[in-house]
C-alpha cells in the first residue's frame, strides 16, 4: 500500500473511532435525507426534472468551448473582465494581481469551492492580504484552522458545544455561549465590519450564463450578496464547466439544487449579476472579474464518459446519501471535495498517485447515483476510475492512471481468472474447499472475521446437488 | 495569460464526441400552474413558512399599513427610492409619523457608514412574485440600488398580485430577460438565514432579519 | 441505471439457472429451493454445469480484462431463448447491465446483448413472469427483508420480494430504520475497507434487531453472509436466510 493510501486508511480509522464525528454526521445526514425526500413528493415529476437538468448540463459540456467564448464576449459587453487560468497557481496569481492593483489589504469571501481548490486564503495570506470567509460555516472552519468537511455545510462535523468553545477561545471578548442564535449574532457583528472595510470581494459562481453574460449565485445568509456588492471590486472564481447556454437553462438547475442539497425549495437569495455598477447606479462594485479555472477539467472533458463528472452542480446530495461518508465524514477523504463526487473528481484532478485509492472507498450501493439531480452515473464512474487506477496499458486518459496497480493484487486477479475461466479447475477448487470444510481466517479474511463469523463451505456444492437432482447439463 | 485561454479552448476542441447541442424539454416546468386563489395561498404559505411577514392589503391602503408596521417595529429611519411611485407614496404617508425617510439617491461611497449602521429598514418594489417557490422577483437599478434590500435589518417590499408568475421560467420569459439583463436580478425568499451551527435554523445573518411583504391587489 | 423490463407474454416452459458462486459454495440450499419453487410452477430448470462466477468481483475491482474472460465463459452457456434466472440481484445486474459495458466494442457484443435481455432476478421472475400464488402453511412469524442495493437500484425489483412475502398469510412483514441503506458488503469493499464495512453492518444489525423479526431474508447471499455473519458473531437470535428458502419452506406441502 502506498503512503497516501495508508494515510487515507489512518484518517478513516480515526474518524470511525471518534464518537462525536459519528454522531454529528449520522444525525445531520439522516436529517438531510428526510428533507430531500419531502421536497420531491412526486417521483414522476422528479425524474422529468432530472432529465431536464441532465440535458442542460450535457448540452453545456457538448458545446463547452463555443459557450465559453460566448460567455466571455457577453461578459465583456456587460463590463465583466474574464480571465483564464490553466492551473491553481496561475489562478492565484491573477487574483493577487487584481488585489495589488487596488492596494487591497482585506478580502472578504463568499462561499466558493473553487477558491478552496485554489487554497486562495492561504496564498493571499502569504502576501499579507487577509482573506476572511463570510459564510458562517466557512468562517467557523477558518477560525478552527480546518478545511470544510462538506461542500454545502462546511462545519457540519462540529456541534454547538464545539463551536461555542472555538469562539470563546479564538475571539477576543467572547465568552462561552452554547447557543446557535447567539453565536450567529457574534459572527454577524464581526463580519459586518469586515464587509464594511473589505477592499475586494471574492465569490464562487453556481452557473454562468453564456447567452446573457450573467453570474448566478445562490445562498441563504446574504454573505454572497454582500461580497459581490459591498466592496469596490468583485472577483468571481469558477471552474470552466459551470457555464450553461441559455438564461432559461438555469431554471431546472435552480429547482433541483437546493431541494437536493438542503431540502429547501429555493434558497433565500438567488443573485444574478450581469455587470459592475452602470452609469446612474448608486452601488455595486466598480469592477467585476470572472476567473475561469481549468485545473484538470479539460483533461476530464476529453473523455466522453469521464466528462459526465463535469455535469456536477455541487449540490452534495451524493455525500448526504452515502453510507460511507455518513460514517467517516468529509475530512477523512483528505480532499477539497469529499464523498462520492470527490471520489470520482479528485483522482482526475490530483492524479491516481495521490488519491487513486479514493474510488475504492465505496460499496457501490448506488445511493449517490440514485439522487444525483443531473444524473451523473457515479457508481459506474467509480468502477471506471478503479479500472484506470490499476490500468496496465499505459494509455489511461486519467492522470497517473495505473499508479495503484500492485503486483500482488494483479496476480491475485489473474489467479482468480484462471480458476473461474476453467470449469474443471473451478469444480476442483470448490470441491476441495468443501472437503476441507473451511478456510483459515488469514489475510483479508482476518478483517472479515473480526466482526463476523467466517462462512463455511457447504458439505456439497450446488453443482453437486443439482447434478444429483438431474438439473445439470 | 492569453496563452492559457488558447490552450484551454484548444484542448476542449480536441475532445471527442462534442459539438452537437442537446435538446431540452421544459414542459415539466411549464406544466406548473396555479389558479388565482391557489396562487395567493401557495405564495403566502411558502413565504410565511420561511418566516416572512405577509400582509394582504390594497393599492390604496398599503402606505398606511407600512406606516403602522414601521411604528410597531420601532423603525426610526427607513431608506427608500426617491422617485418611484412606491417611494413617493411611502414618503408622503410617513411625513406624519416619527419615522424619518432617507432617499437612496446618493452614491454608496457618500453614505456607506450611515447605511450600514444607522438605517433600520429599507423599502423596495418587487417586479413580481414567483408562486412555485414563494419568491420575490426584484430588479435593482438606479432607483432601487442593490444594497437597499440587503443591508438594513428590516426589508419591506411592495408586491402586486397582478405581477405573479407561476415559475421563474415564466417570469424570465415575461420580462424577456434573455434579451438583456439588468446589472442585478434577485429572487428573495425570506429573511436571511443560516443552519450552519448544528443545523439549527437562525434568521438574520448577513442580510435582513425581517422580511415584510405588502401584498396588494 | 434504469431497469428495463421486458417480460415474455406467456410462461416459459424451461429456464436456465445461473446459481452464482456464493450460492454454489456457501448457500447451495438457496439454489436448491430456487429450483423447487420454479419446478412447482411447471418450469423445467436447466443448470449448465460449466458455470462459475459472473465476473463481478474483478469487474468492481477494476480488473476488467480478467472479468471479461470469466464473463465470456458464462455467456456461451445459455444458448437459445430461455430466460436466465439468478437468485441474486447483484449478479443478475452484472449480467443484465454491466456486461453491456464490459463487452462494448467486443466481437461477441451481440451475443452478450441477447443474453442480457433474458436475465431475471429470482423474485422478479416469480412475480412478474410466473405470477406465482403462494399458499402459506407455516406458523405465524415476523419477517424482515433486506433488499440488496443492486436489486433495488439497478434491477428495480425491491417491490417483488415484498410482494412475495406479503402473499404468505401467516407472515407479518416488518420494516426497520434505514432499511434502504447498504449493509456494508460491497464485495471486495468488505475486505479493502473492513473497518467502514464493519461499522455499516453493525448499525444495520442494530436496526434489524430493533424491529425484532424472527427471520431476516434477502435475495443476495453476499449481504446475507455479511449480515448473518455479524449476527452470529454477536449472538443475535434472528435467523438469516435466502428468500427462496423462506418461500419454499413455508409453502412446501
Amino acid at each position: 500500500m502506498d503512503k497516501p493510501t495508508r494515510q487515507f486508511h489512518v484518517r478513516i480509522q480515526e474518524a470511525l473511532n471518534d464518537p462525536q464525528i459519528r454522531a454529528n454526521f449520522r444525525r445531520a445526514m439522516d436529517g438531510l435525507m428526510t428533507k430531500r425526500a419531502n421536497m420531491f413528493p412526486d417521483p414522476v415529476e422528479l425524474e422529468r426534472l432530472r432529465d431536464l437538468g441532465a440535458a442542460v448540463r450535457r448540452n453545456a459540456l457538448a458545446q463547452l468551448p463555443e459557450l465559453l467564448e460566448r460567455l466571455e464576449a457577453k461578459c465583456a459587453e456587460n463590463g465583466i473582465t474574464v480571465h483564464w487560468a490553466e492551473s491553481v497557481d496561475e489562478a492565484n496569481r491573477i487574483v493577487l494581481d487584481i488585489c495589488r492593483r487596488h492596494s487591497a489589504k482585506s478580502v472578504i469571501k463568499g462561499k466558493s469551492m473553487v477558491s478552496e481548490e485554489m487554497e486562495l486564503n492561504h496564498y493571499l495570506g502569504e502576501f499579507g492580504i487577509e482573506a476572511l470567509e463570510a459564510d458562517l460555516g466557512e468562517y467557523i472552519v477558518q477560525l478552527a484552522g480546518q478545511l470544510p468537511s462538506h461542500i454545502v455545510m462546511p462545519a457540519i462535523h462540529m456541534n454547538t458545544r464545539q463551536i461555542a468553545e472555538l469562539f470563546a477561545e479564538k475571539l477576543e471578548g467572547v465568552g462561552y455561549i452554547e447557543d446557535a442564535e447567539e453565536l450567529t449574532k457574534v459572527a454577524r457583528e464581526i463580519l459586518r465590519h469586515k464587509f464594511f472595510d473589505a477592499d475586494v470581494g471574492v465569490s464562487g459562481v453556481n452557473f454562468a450564463v453564456a447567452e446573457t453574460g450573467s453570474l448566478v449565485l445562490i445562498e441563504n445568509e446574504g454573505n454572497g450578496r454582500l461580497t459581490t456588492t459591498a466592496p469596490p471590486v468583485h472577483v468571481a472564481v469558477t471552474g470552466i464547466e459551470k457555464v450553461v447556454e441559455n438564461l432559461e437553462d438555469v431554471t431546472p438547475l435552480l429547482s433541483l439544487l437546493p431541494r437536493s442539497a438542503t431540502g429547501q425549495n429555493v434558497t433565500t437569495y438567488v443573485n444574478m449579476i450581469s455587470g459592475p455598477r452602470r452609469d446612474g447606479e448608486r452601488d455595486g462594485p466598480q469592477e467585476v472579474h470572472l476567473l475561469l479555472l481549468d485545473n484538470g477539467r479539460t483533461r476530464i472533458h476529453a473523455d466522453p464518459e469521464l466528462r459526465q463528472t463535469l455535469q456536477c452542480i455541487r449540490c452534495s446530495a451524493c455525500m448526504n446519501h452515502c453510507p460511507v461518508y455518513a460514517r467517516i465524514g468529509g475530512h477523512a477523504y483528505g480532499t477539497v471535495y469529499p464523498g462520492p463526487i470527490g471520489e470520482i473528481l479528485m483522482p482526475q484532478i490530483l492524479g491516481c498517485e495521490e488519491v487513486g485509492a479514493l474510488p475504492g472507498a465505496s460499496s457501490l450501493c448506488g445511493a449517490c447515483g440514485e439522487v444525483c439531480p443531473v444524473r451523473i452515473p457515479i457508481p459506474k464512474m467509480l468502477v471506471r476510475l478503479r479500472k484506470e487506477a490499476v490500468d496496465n496499458t499505459g494509455a489511461s486518459p486519467v492522470k497517473g492512471g495505473g499508479a495503484q496497480r500492485s503486483f500482488g493484487e494483479a496476480a491475485t486477479w489473474k489467479g482468480w481468472e484462471k480458476v473461474h475461466a476453467s470449469p474443471a479447475l473451478y469444480r476442483l477448487a470448490t470441491r476441495t474447499a468443501t472437503a476441507m470444510g473451511g478456510l483459515p481466517a488469514l489475510g483479508p479474511l482476518k478483517t472479515w472475521a473480526s466482526v463476523r463469523e467466517v462462512p463455511k463451505p457447504a458439505a456439497k456444492t450446488l453443482h453437486q446437488r443439482l447434478e444429483e437432482r438431474g438439473n445439470s447439463r | 495569460m492569453s496563452g492559457s485561454r488558447e490552450n484551454i479552448l484548444r484542448r476542449l476542441r480536441d475532445s471527442r464526441e462534442t459539438g452537437a447541442a442537446v435538446g431540452r424539454d421544459f414542459t415539466v416546468i411549464e406544466d406548473l400552474q396555479w389558479s388565482g386563489d391557489e396562487a395567493v395561498a401557495r405564495f403566502t404559505g411558502l413565504m410565511r413558512a420561511v418566516n416572512t411577514e405577509v400582509h394582504e392589503t390594497t393599492r390604496e391602503a398599503w402606505p398606511a399599513k407600512l406606516a403602522e408596521l414601521c411604528v410597531a417595529k420601532q423603525v426610526m429611519r427607513l431608506a427608500l427610492a426617491a422617485d418611484t411611485p412606491v417611494g413617493q407614496a411611502a414618503r408622503s404617508v410617513l411625513l406624519d409619523t416619527s419615522v424619518e425617510t432617507v432617499a437612496y439617491s446618493r452614491d454608496i461611497e457618500d453614505w456607506r457608514e450611515e447605511l450600514f449602521f444607522q438605517v433600520d429598514a429599507g423599502l423596495s418594489t418587487a417586479a413580481g412574485g414567483i408562486v412555485e417557490t414563494g419568491s420575490l422577483f426584484l430588479q435593482t437599478g438606479p432607483d432601487e440600488p442593490r444594497l437597499l434590500s440587503l443591508v438594513p435589518p428590516i426589508h419591506f417590499v411592495v408586491l402586486s398580485r397582478a405581477d405573479f408568475a407561476n415559475t421563474l421560467l415564466e417570469m424570465l420569459r415575461r420580462h424577456d430577460l434573455a434579451a438583456g439583463m439588468p446589472t442585478n436580478v434577485l429572487l428573495i425568499s425570506g429573511p436571511s438565514k443560516t443552519a450552519d451551527i448544528e443545523q439549527t435554523l437562525v434568521y438574520g445573518v448577513h442580510g435582513p432579519r425581517q422580511l415584510v411583504v405588502l401584498l396588494t391587489d | 441505471m434504469e431497469a428495463e423490463h421486458a417480460y415474455p407474454g406467456q410462461r416459459p416452459r424451461q429456464v436456465y439457472l445461473f446459481g452464482t458462486c456464493l450460492v454454489d459454495l456457501f448457500f447451495p440450499e438457496a439454489g436448491v429451493d430456487t429450483v423447487s419453487l420454479l419446478e412447482r410452477e411447471g418450469v423445467k430448470v436447466i443448470y449448465p454445469k460449466d458455470q462459475t462466477c459472473c465476473g463481478q468481483p474483478a469487474y468492481n475491482s477494476g480488473y476488467h480484462d480478467e472479468a471479461r474472460i470469466v464473463a465470456r465463459q458464462q455467456v456461451r452457456l445459455f444458448p437459445g431463448d430461455a430466460p436466465v434466472v439468478v437468485p441474486s440481484g447483484s449478479c443478475a445486474s452484472m449480467m443484465k447491465h454491466h456486461y453491456l459495458d464490459l463487452f462494448r466494442g467486443e466481437p461477441d457484443f451481440a451475443d452478450v446483448e441477447a443474453l442480457s435481455r433474458r436475465v431475471y432476478e429470482l423474485t422478479e421472475f416469480l412475480v412478474r413472469v410466473l405470477n406465482v400464488r403462494l399458499n402459506d402453511l407455516g406458523a405465524p412469524e415476523k419477517v424482515a427483508i433486506h433488499t440488496a442495493c443492486h436489486a433495488r437500484r439497478e434491477m428495480g425489483v425491491a417491490g417483488d420480494a415484498d410482494a412475495l412475502v406479503d402473499q404468505l398469510a401467516n407472515v407479518e412483514r416488518v420494516g426497520f430504520t434505514r432499511q434502504t441503506e447498504c449493509c456494508g458488503f460491497g464485495g471486495t469493499f468488505a475486505v479493502k475497507h473492513g473497518p467502514i464495512s464493519a461499522a455499516m453492518v453493525s448499525e444495520k444489525v442494530d436496526c434489524i434487531e430493533a424491529a425484532a423479526p424472527d427471520r431476516l431474508v434477502g435475495g443476495d447471499c453476499g449481504c446475507l453472509m455479511n449480515i448473518g455473519g455479524h449476527m452470529r458473531h454477536r449472538g443475535s437470535p434472528v435467523k438469516v436466510q435466502h428468500i427462496a428458502s423462506l418461500l419454499w419452506e413455508r409453502t412446501d406441502g
